[in-house]
């Protein structure tokens, strides 16, 4: 498998789906039950 | 721990300035130096990328990894006496924590990656050929994969202290 850092376009994504999970991880994780 | 206004204002326009300066100078690299060297090279009988090596890229990682260390240390200065409850995502500081852990981890690329192999690189140290390919191919993966933590890591830094706007504390 190729390595999506390789091309700039696969590290804005990476960097968007990196993004998306962590604030899914605050929300549902971190701040869920203040 | 609340901090006097004037003192955290000037702490939050270091940072800033400073880290306008150090992602800017990475995007760079990432958007055209790299490129541009990679142009170079496969331009037979064009001018080719020394002086870039020679002249630029120097000063550019000067202006780089020391733009680095003073982003970090500001925004550590910022969150003061919250910065524990920060890098422990301590909930009113989760996001803020998440972004203050990129910003760590990018500045360890810097200073313990990206730096140590571009001085081989450049030839500010020796380095065999061998080396130096294994340096370009960490300095490249350390680069963008600041680059690509970077987008996380805006996205954590400019949504302000408590949150507010982002998960409704």
């Amino acid at each position: 498998m190729k390595n999506p850092l390789d091309s700039i376009l696969g590290t804005i994504i990476s960097g968007i789906v990196l993004t998306i999970i962590l604030y899914v991880f605050l929300k549902n994780f971190i701040v869920a039950g203040v | 721990m609340t901090m006097d206004f004037e003192i955290a204002a000037i702490f939050r326009w270091v940072h800033v300035v400073a880290g306008v300066a150090w992602i800017g100078l990475l995007y760079y690299f990432n958007l055209v130096q790299v490129p541009a060297l990679a142009a170079a090279a496969g331009d037979q009988g064009g001018p080719g990328g020394a002086g870039i090596t020679k002249y630029v890229a120097p000063r550019a990682l000067l202006w780089f990894r020391w733009s680095a260390l003073v982003t970090w240390l500001a925004g550590a200065a910022l969150l003061g006496g919250s910065f524990t409850e920060a890098f422990a995502l301590q909930p009113a500081y989760a996001a803020i924590g998440i972004g203050a852990w990129l910003g760590t981890i990018m500045l360890f690329n810097v200073w313990g990656l990206i730096w140590p192999n571009q001085k081989k690189i450049l030839g500010m140290v020796s380095a065999t050929d061998e080396e130096k390919v294994r340096a370009r191919r960490v300095a490249f993966l350390a680069s963008r994969t600041n680059t690509m933590l970077s987008i996380p890591m805006l996205f954590f830094m400019v949504n302000g202290l408590t949150h507010k706007a982002l998960i409704g504390l």
